[in-house]
């Protein structure tokens, strides 16, 4: 017997298949994902690790905490007593490992981000994060459609752009609809505006279209990837123009019954520019009455050496589980989320 | 007063809005990766039992209701009002027919139920899961008539009316669910 198909049955006998679940609303201790899909969730980690080394990936390991995080307009990271940020991606040093010339990098990591507890999120998850040289956005969907094929067993995955997404759900242009546009087409599909918001930003209201009306209608049956979103949500994305004469950024998100699972962007490889959207987010931050956030300056140094044209994606693996499971929330497929 | 930031919002939290208590009995989390993250809530209103859909953006506040619950005897009831009493300061409450709802069909002097106020303003009252209470008067039914799914309608002690089964005659107890209005059994006696 080969070792790889002794690896494998030794994973076919599985050792919590007979184990009594304990009720964790009855036991303070207990998990509240049961045994059993804990060893299912871990089988999935192993045919992950092999997809990315049958591909010729290495796999990476950064800092958690670190001086300087990358600054969100709308994730919050978690401070460090003594200094320092618990990181929300591993974007920043995985980038300063692609400068110093790594090819095909992936990891499997923690992130966090304050404030995020939900049915689909925990302030503490895993990240797959994984980036590799040479691809541009088109081999960058490839990969991650190949990933979900993978682990999901689901079919080809759909291709619509941001822009094909809005019409389909709402009937309007996204690229070139006016604030006001926007706000008529939330009231006709009785969407609630939150109070405290700022209705002169069209961002604002694509996402909370996004958020309320198109995300739910995306990957009914299999997995959809949505791409080329505006520039202004281009974040670290290399921008472009689209066919019919849009800025676009080259972002991409896959998303699997309404649930967003990955985003990927062919990476802006311009420290300048990068630079410059850093402080615009800032600036937006200190607006919206949150602290800014220190400049990462060594992502910024790594870029100026020379970030290689690549693309990178990151992937909630809670969520993946969670779906290739059959659950509903991310807690069935966590030890102990909450804790 | 507590202040409840979006952070803190969770299923079961009292709030106050525009001077009315809520009480948050479903909040869902939303927030797209890049996007502004969502608290989509739903509130009941507490002084008249109607739903209220509201979002929230991060870092918005609610102020907390004060809103709490004890154990209240039911004394007596005077024309439209039903009067309660604390079991430990023994402080009254007045509540109108609106307030107590379908509650009155249950309550009996010396009840101890459940009562909710605000501000210390009684807002509702909640009688026990399960009670007994006398039969008032009840149609005599045909002998041999005893097929239990077969039901009739009889009146109990407090004036309300349910559905009971064919063999339940006046002057009998039964024990009654108050959350569904249902018969459950026959009991032997007042409680």
């Amino acid at each position: 017997m080969g070792r790889d198909s002794a690896m494998r049955s030794i994973a076919a006998i599985s050792q919590f298949g007979d184990v009594q679940m304990i009720d964790p609303r009855e036991h303070n201790f207990a998990p509240s994902a049961s045994l059993t899909m804990l060893e299912r969730r871990g089988t999935l980690l192993r045919t992950l690790r092999e997809f990315f080394f049958e591909r010729g990936f290495v796999e990476v390991e950064t800092p958690l905490v670190a001086p300087e995080i990358i600054p969100e307009l709308h994730i919050e990271p978690m401070r460090v007593e003594g200094g320092g940020y618990l990181q929300a991606s591993p974007e920043l040093h995985m980038k300063r490992l692609l400068a110093a010339g790594a090819q095909a990098i992936f990891q499997v990591t923690r992130s966090f981000r304050a404030g995020e507890r939900g049915q689909l999120h925990n302030p503490e998850f895993t990240i797959v994060e994984w980036y590799r040289v040479g691809d541009d956005l088109h081999a960058g969907m490839d990969l991650l459609d190949a990933l979900a094929q993978t682990l999901l067993g689901t079919p080809l995955a759909a291709r619509t752009t941001y822009a094909e997404a809005f019409v389909r759900t709402l009937g309007i242009s996204a690229h070139s609809a006016s604030p006001q546009e926007l706000a008529n087409v939330a009231q006709e599909a009785g969407v609630a505006v939150p109070s405290g918001f700022d209705e002169s930003d069209r961002d604002e209201w694509l996402n909370l279209l996004l958020a309320t009306r198109v995300e739910p209608q995306l990957g009914v049956d299999r997995p959809e990837i949505l791409y080329h979103y505006p520039a202004s949500q281009s974040s670290l994305a290399k921008v472009v123009r689209s066919p019919l004469g849009y800025e676009v950024a080259e972002r991409f998100e896959m998303y699997y019954r309404g649930v967003e699972l990955a985003n990927g962007f062919h990476e802006l490889t311009d420290a300048v520019e990068q630079r410059r959207r850093f402080e615009e987010v800032n600036a937006a931050r200190l607006k919206d009455g949150r602290r800014p956030l220190p400049m990462p300056e060594s992502l910024l140094a790594a870029m100026e050496h020379g970030l290689p044209d690549c693309t990178g994606c990151s992937l909630g693996f809670d969520r993946l589980v969670t779906l290739a499971l059959g659950g509903t929330e991310i807690g069935d497929v966590m030890a102990f989320p909450g804790d | 007063m507590t202040t409840y930031n979006t952070s803190d919002f969770r299923k079961g939290l009292k709030v106050q809005i525009d001077g009315i208590p809520y009480l948050m009995v479903e909040m869902n989390f939303r927030k797209p990766g890049k996007g502004n993250a969502l608290y989509e809530c739903k509130l009941k209103n507490l002084v008249r039992g109607t739903m209220l859909d509201r979002t929230y953006r991060a870092g918005q506040t609610l102020e907390e209701a004060d809103v709490s619950e004890f154990a209240a005897q039911y004394l007596y009831r005077q024309q439209d009002m039903f009067v309660f009493m604390n079991n430990v300061t023994y402080e009254q409450y007045e509540l109108t027919k609106e307030q107590v709802g379908d509650a009155w069909q249950f309550l009996k002097d010396g009840m101890e139920c459940n009562l909710m106020v605000y501000n210390n303003n009684p807002l509702t009252v909640t009688p026990p899961n399960h009670v007994i209470l006398k039969v008032e008067y009840a149609e005599p039914t045909a002998r041999g008539n005893t097929a239990t799914n077969v039901r009739k309608p009889v009146k109990l002690e407090t004036g309300a009316e349910i559905g009971a089964p064919a063999f339940v005659n006046t002057g009998d107890y039964l024990r009654i669910d108050t959350r569904t209005g249902e018969y459950i059994e026959r009991a032997n006696g007042p409680e």
